[in-house]
């Protein structure tokens, strides 16, 4: 704890950010989980799952952020999301013989526009979701770590995360 | 009314983008670009498109973070090089042959403001906003299109990107290499 209050932001921004990033996380997972129902979907959710991760780097500094959800762990929700999409996509070829069918039951008994309807069209965005969410999130703690310096007057890629080893 | 908002909009991004072309500090080059982007969502979202308009919106802020976040650590904040001009000749010779047929094109489309495909009582989407919600369940047209009607455009495209993140992986491993060499 000490060490995370050394690096990143003031304590203004550690502080919002430490109120705010449960209510952004949860506008990601609404976004997601009724984009069937309302404007929104897999791709947004996902980047808004991103970028609470992304306001978590910025702020606490980087250890904190990949001690949360690591690389691996990002890679991980990274390839789960795709093969399930693909799993989904496959099944119908399963259930009715046709690819991308929508073989679940697609109605909920008590009318329309019910959270629990439309078959796999929620569960396709949730994996889309957990896909470019891990996916923005990998490519931004990429970016961050690998920087060019210049030793013995030639540009070398580096990691920082080496150098602050050093 | 919303044509003149939508033109004013236009007019600050064309404004932006020449800014972002024309300044020779690179923060100052993307903070120019960011009307670009906010204001396509705006246009996006008058335009009745608010999906669109979310994800125009939450990409951008991803995006110019990003950008500040790779200019600010690369320490490479002034460009120095000069224009060149065959370039610039062919761009604008460009730009004059899409205006050309664009205007060409504008003839035939709708009135503004008129889906156009009003003009074809044959054309799918008639059949997605009538049958929309009975054939697939989900209340938000543009969902059960890109994930029931089209899903297959949409695998495409997450297998684009899933790609281009495993190329940008491979691209930018510093970790592999170094253990490899041990």
């Amino acid at each position: 704890m000490k060490n995370n209050e050394e690096k990143g932001m003031s304590l203004i921004v550690k502080t919002v950010t430490r109120w705010l990033k449960g209510f952004i996380f949860l506008f990601g997972a609404y976004i997601v989980v009724f984009g069937h129902l309302s404007p929104g979907g897999g791709f947004p959710g996902g980047v808004v799952f991103a970028a609470t991760f992304i306001l978590l780097t910025l702020a606490f500094g980087r250890e904190y952020a990949l001690r949360k959800i690591g690389k691996i762990l990002a890679s991980e929700l990274d390839s789960l999301g795709a093969i399930l999409f693909l799993i989904l996509a496959s099944l119908g070829i399963y259930f009715t013989g046709i690819f991308f069918s929508n073989f679940i039951e697609k109605f909920h008994p008590s009318g329309n526009f019910k959270l629990f309807s439309a078959g796999i069209i929620p569960l396709c965005n949730i994996s889309i979701g957990m896909k470019v969410g891990a996916s923005l999130f990998m490519i931004f703690i990429i970016l961050s770590v690998v920087r060019v310096i210049f030793e013995d007057g030639k540009g070398k890629l580096i990691t920082t995360e080496k150098k602050d080893k050093k | 009314m919303i044509e003149i908002v939508i033109g004013v909009l236009l007019v600050f991004m064309i404004i932006g983008s020449i800014i972002c072309l024309e300044t020779r500090d690179l923060l100052s080059a993307i903070i120019a670009i960011v009307p670009v982007g906010y204001f396509c969502g705006i246009i996006y979202l008058l335009l009745g498109a608010p999906d669109i308009a979310i994800t125009q919106m939450v990409v951008e802020v991803l995006s110019l973070i990003i950008l500040i976040r790779a200019t600010i650590r690369r320490d490479l904040t002034t460009i120095e090089e000069e224009r060149d001009f065959f370039g610039l000749v062919s761009t604008f010779a460009l730009i004059f042959v899409f205006f050309i047929f664009g205007m060409e094109a504008m003839r035939h489309l709708p009135p503004f403001g008129t889906p156009s495909f009003t003009l074809n009582p044959s054309a799918p989407s008639n059949r997605y906003l009538m049958m929309g919600l009975k054939e697939t369940g989900a209340g938000n047209i543009v969902s059960s299109v890109i994930l029931d009607y089209r899903g297959y455009d949409t695998l495409g495209e997450a297998t684009i990107l899933f790609t281009s993140i495993l190329g940008a992986l491979a691209l930018l491993r510093v970790y592999a290499r170094k253990r490899g060499k041990k």
